[in-house]
């Protein structure tokens, strides 16, 4: 088996990939060199990616955002950050590990980060829920905002999550009182907020620690109001419509900058962060401190009234005239 | 199925689903709770509370205020508010399409309506949940309507009580409707500020993004009897864990039990109390109610 998964749109780059590998092979005990041919697949397989990735549908899309090996927030924190300490629980019922957040410097600087953390192998899975957080998940989110504030740090959040987790337990620990809160919470916390989608965003699941100043999306990230499996399933009333919905909903970065909820499109490497993520956080750094220079001067009482300014101009209607 | 559900011409005979905004003259209804058959304006004139068991059946949005708002001074907020179509939405069907079936059969604009008034005689503004309107859900016009409501209450110094009735989100409207969330929910932090009061009353269902945004962040969450209130759908929650619910899970009685909500009061009382709550949180003498 080869050392990355292939998403079924990329079977052409991994048959291609398979056979550099058996040329490679081949090549240890060979007296040919054939070192020139594996050099002129590999460009083919460069070019192959860049072609395939440069017109993915949505649907496409949302497969590359829930990439199994996708990089995700503890991996980005590694990357960008420094001093990093993860602090746990939400002081009232259990410790989330859905979520995670802490202290840490970026370019030197304190400031403050939580994002949503999907486990690598069956077992972190598992025990991360799928990075679907319950209600103590967001009360120690919530925890985290206040320490922020209370320490004037700005706060970093890291979107990707499939969504808020529908369980039993989070339903009686109250799932909606604990979004609900943090969406109040962050509309008015008096540090500059900058979130970015670098994966799934799913849904009030989503949203629970996206309220920001500045919202940024990595270019294979997806954002909804619903999964496309369940926008299906209810409306076309098939989760095989999913491919419709995803088109339909308008979840790309590229559809949701235009429509104006976006702020700015972060670049991944060709073939997407998973290809190179330390690429990928290079160049996630370098839009996260020009967020940061765009926030970090404006006076916290203007940053507030813009904050509620961008919150309620969200939307589209008509204003009749009768 | 009864006799009398066989009587029922099919546009009556919708007993099982629940949503009833009107009953004409001299029809018969049955309750789905306690299957007693039920004179149509009986029901009504009991607040759509089934006089037999109590059922609380569901109450359209006018319907609604119209039971609590006092008669004089009544003002509609954000009625030229109208939803547009801009995502260009389709799936089986065209948004547009659902739209004016839903207007047609409600007679509303969108799924919120918004009314200054007073209740007993203490100012409010008060915004209901029109659940027939595409079951309530909450896009762009809902939450412009929600924040009207509030800012106008922010600059009239009135309380905002809001009565939910949502399936949550509406879909086809994508990541506007998402964010309305956020946007309705931030609007009462400047309702809070000025600390004016903010009654959340959750009535069958409030679910979803309605659920996880302003309903539960009330300086009194009420809810109503029986209503059925979460995050989740019952059905993606027995999807997920794979385990039949325990009776009553999600209904506002179970909400209680677990802390969530402040108290559950019958509709036919509901305008005492509310109007004895917010005299109260505004510390207005008992006098300022009306008798």
């Amino acid at each position: 088996m080869s050392k990355t998964t292939f998403l079924d749109f990329e079977q052409p780059i991994a048959e291609l990939e398979d056979k550099i590998e058996e040329l490679r092979f081949v090549q240890d005990d060979s007296a040919v060199d054939i070192s020139e041919e594996i050099e002129r697949l590999k460009k083919k397989s460069q070019a192959l990616v860049k072609e395939i990735y440069s017109k993915l549908t949505p649907w496409q899309v949302s497969q590359v955002a829930r990439h199994p090996r996708r990089p995700y927030t503890l991996d980005y924190i590694e990357a960008m950050f420094t001093d990093f300490h993860e602090l746990h629980g939400d002081r009232a019922y259990a410790d989330d590990a859905a979520i995670v957040g802490g202290p840490a410097r970026f370019n030197g600087k304190p400031c403050m980060i939580i994002g949503h953390q999907k486990g690598r192998d069956v077992k972190e899975r598992s025990r991360r829920n799928f990075g679907m957080p319950r209600p103590e998940g967001y009360r120690k989110a919530l925890r985290l905002m206040e320490t922020a504030e209370k320490f004037g740090l700005p706060l970093f959040t890291f979107v990707d999550t499939p969504g808020a987790y529908p369980g039993v337990g989070a339903e009686e620990r109250g799932q909606s009182e604990a979004i609900g809160r943090n969406l109040y919470v962050m509309s008015k916390l008096a540090v500059p907020i900058i979130t970015t989608v670098i994966g799934e965003g799913g849904s009030g699941g989503a949203l629970a620690i996206a309220v920001g100043d500045q919202v940024l999306m990595l270019q294979y990230a997806t954002y909804s109001v619903i999964s496309p499996e369940g926008c299906a399933s209810i409306l076309w009333k098939s989760a095989e419509r999913a491919p419709d919905a995803a088109e339909t909903l308008g979840i790309t970065a590229v559809r949701l900058k235009a429509l104006g909820l976006v702020d700015r499109i972060v670049n991944e490497p060709p073939g997407g962060a998973h290809r190179d993520p330390g690429a990928a956080a290079g160049g996630l750094k370098k839009a996260l401190a020009d967020a940061l220079r765009q926030v970090s001067d404006v006076p916290i009482e203007n940053l507030l009234k813009l904050r509620y300014e961008r919150l309620m101009q969200y939307g589209r209607f008509e204003e009749a005239v009768d | 199925m009864s006799w009398i559900d066989k009587l029922l011409p099919p546009k009556i005979n919708r007993a099982d689903g629940g949503p009833k905004k009107t009953f004409p003259e001299g029809l018969w209804v049955k309750c789905p709770a306690c299957d007693a058959a039920l004179y149509g304006s009986d029901l009504v004139n009991n607040a759509h509370v089934c006089p037999k068991c109590s059922h609380h059946h569901r109450i359209g949005a006018r319907a609604r205020l119209d039971l609590l708002l006092d008669a004089d001074g009544r003002f509609e907020v954000g009625a030229d508010v109208r939803p547009v179509d801009s995502l260009k939405f389709k799936d089986s069907r065209r948004y547009p399409e659902r739209l004016k079936e839903a207007a047609e059969a409600t007679g509303e604009t969108d799924a919120l309506v918004v009314l200054q008034g007073s209740i007993l005689a203490v100012p409010v503004v008060m915004a209901a949940f029109e659940f027939d309107f595409m079951g309530g859900s909450m896009g762009s016009v809902v939450g412009e309507r929600f924040v009207r409501g509030v800012e106008l209450a922010v600059e009239q110094k009135l309380p905002f009580v809001c009565f939910a009735a949502s399936g949550g989100a509406r879909m086809q409207e994508g990541l506007f409707s998402l964010f309305q969330m956020a946007k309705t929910t931030a609007s009462l932090t400047r309702l809070s500020a000025r600390r004016l009061p903010f009654i959340s009353v959750l009535t069958d269902p409030t679910m979803g993004g309605v659920s996880a945004s302003f309903a539960f962040v009330g300086d009194v969450v009420i809810a109503e009897p029986g209503a059925l209130i979460g995050f989740a759908g019952p059905r993606v929650i027995e999807q997920t864990v794979r385990e039949k619910l325990p009776d009553g899970f999600q209904r506002a009685e179970f909400l209680l039990e677990k802390g969530a909500v402040d108290m559950i009061v019958d509709r036919r009382e509901l305008r005492a109390r509310l109007a004895r709550l917010l005299a109260l949180l505004q510390n207005l003498p008992a006098e300022a109610i009306a008798a």
